[in-house]
């Protein structure tokens, strides 16, 4: 059965009861090196003693890329009953042969492409590290064929007014307006505003120190990256109301003038 | 087919009310049939603004109830014959209001012909605000040259844009912009925000400047909205604003300190 995304469809007559959109979810990736059930349930036991909160309905990607032996019949079934036994929900599979895929097939399990995950691994010890995985747009056939990933930067035109809030989830900011006094602007990217900011600005507020904030009138309340902030007091020096942009440098939030 | 203009501001006591009832008859005087209806249950102003307080017998609840018709609830005024009040509740709470009853109001309204129906809203941003707001077409934001009102009317701009039915339609309400109690020595002098200062906050097209005047205190007391008073510089910039809402292009006035001559200065009176 074919399914329409929105962005293809023709004006619909009637409201459709769902829409399908792209997203940026961060999930877990459970990277297997190796299997064997005493020792894998061994493992999650530990792991469930570090991190309790963790193992709460947390969903998962049960990742062979690692798996040292790719072609060794690994028991999917009984993985995918242990990881929920203590808590994980294994949704979909990446890596591995033919028969593994098939065996996630039958469990109702999706299946991951490779090489599509943003390289934000960061491979702690012991720990499992969220990785941010992209959402395909499901089309007639498989989810193993890629799909185009609609563009997570949002770009709003009219002024952004107190009172408002705009997030851009997984992306870049654009305004093409002021923002207003009491009105607050968050991304995961940056933020680039033409016109006055003179209300809160936050980037990268997924904790990505590289982004940055532009703006053509620097009049904020606020501003921040990753979570690193300056208030309108320390913003009121020789670049307020200037053409500026904020980015970190050496662990500090500096303003620097825009030519 | 009527359009239905919403005269709002968010803060308080800025004067829409002194509007709603100045640009009603504006445009009653100008020939087209226009009604006025008070959206503030339980703190009804617009029937003393216009002198008909002795005359409510039935109110926009009462309609909306079925407890009256339409016919019955509005109020001719007495000093133009295109001009029509529905007057709000004073018992009642502002929980009466429901969409399903504004929308007919509105429905039957535009049915009998009235060609601009003014909707007169409480301050706020809460059910009777958002009640008065939510069917318009357009929306005059009354805002006074000051910062807490300026912030108050962008706080509502946003509400326009996103909550009303022509929002959830994916069309825009018309904005525009009405600056009242302006004192352009006070400007001159850096006290108050100029017309540049709001304009460039609110980023909205500026409908016309009233300017601070005794004359409103009075036409309030009197029941006369201020607009029929032609010495008034305020009725004369009321005037002004209907004419632009009529699609002429009007210069605005009183946005300077005028030079008074020394004769006026003697024996001139502030107007």
């Amino acid at each position: 059965m074919s399914v329409n995304s929105n962005s293809t469809a023709e004006p619909m007559p009637t409201s459709p009861s769902f829409r399908l959109k792209g997203g940026l979810f961060p999930l877990t990736l459970l990277e297997v090196t190796h299997y064997e059930r005493q020792v894998f349930e061994q493992d999650l036991r530990n792991k469930v003693a570090e991190a309790p909160a963790f193992f709460q309905q947390a969903p998962v990607i049960i990742s062979l890329e690692q798996f040292i032996d790719q072609g060794a019949a690994l028991p999917l079934a009984e993985l995918q009953q242990l990881c929920r036994d203590y808590g994980l929900i294994p949704v979909a599979l990446r890596c591995g042969d033919e028969a593994i895929k098939q065996q996630a097939l039958s469990l109702g399990m999706a299946l991951m492409p490779e090489g599509r995950v943003k390289a934000d691994v960061i491979k702690a010890e012991e720990v499992v590290e969220p990785e941010a995985v992209v959402a395909n747009e499901p089309a007639a056939v498989s989810a193993e064929q890629a799909q185009p990933i609609p563009s997570a930067n949002k770009i709003i035109t009219t002024p952004i007014r107190s009172g408002q809030q705009v997030y851009a989830a997984g992306g870049d900011l654009i305004v093409m307006a002021s923002v207003s006094a009491g009105a607050e602007v968050l991304a995961d990217g940056n933020i680039h505003i033409y016109g006055a900011l003179r209300g809160r600005a936050l980037a990268g507020v997924r904790g990505d120190t590289s982004a940055r904030i532009f703006c053509q009138s620097l009049e904020a309340e606020l501003i921040s990256i990753a979570g690193n902030f300056k208030l309108d007091e320390d913003l009121k020096g020789e670049y307020w109301k200037k053409s500026i942009q904020a980015a970190m440098s050496d662990q500090t939030l500096s303003i620097t003038p825009l030519i | 087919m009527a359009k239905i203009i919403v005269v709002t501001s968010g803060k308080g006591g800025v004067g829409k009310t002194t509007t709603s009832a100045a640009i009603s008859s504006g445009l009653a005087l100008r020939g087209h049939k226009t009604v006025v209806i008070d959206f503030d249950i339980g703190l009804r102003n617009l029937d003393i603004i216009m002198n008909c307080e002795r005359r409510v017998v039935y109110d926009f609840v009462n309609v909306i109830h079925g407890e009256a018709t339409l016919r019955q609830a509005l109020i001719r005024d007495k000093r133009t014959e295109n001009l029509f009040i529905l007057p709000a509740s004073q018992t009642r709470d502002k929980d009466v209001l429901t969409e399903e009853g504004v929308e007919k109001v509105l429905n039957d309204l535009a049915a009998d012909g009235f060609e601009y129906i003014i909707c007169d809203s409480p301050a706020g941003i809460e059910h009777g605000a958002f009640m008065a707001l939510y069917f318009a077409d357009m929306a005059i934001v009354v805002a006074n040259p000051e910062v807490s009102s300026v912030r108050d009317s962008d706080r509502i701009l946003g509400i326009l844009q996103s909550k009303s039915r022509r929002a959830e339609r994916g069309e825009r309400v018309e904005e525009c912009l009405l600056l009242t109690r302006y004192n352009p020595e006070r400007v001159a002098r850096g006290e108050m925000l100029g017309v540049d200062d709001v304009e460039e906050i609110l980023a909205t097209k500026l409908l016309g400047v009233i300017p601070e005047s005794e004359s409103v205190l009075k036409a309030s007391n009197q029941g006369i909205p201020v607009i029929y008073d032609e010495e008034s510089k305020a009725g004369q910039a009321y005037k002004d604003a209907v004419a632009r809402l009529l699609g002429e292009e009007v210069e605005h006035r009183f946005l300077v300190v005028e030079h008074k001559g020394l004769f006026q200065r003697l024996f001139g009176r502030g107007v």
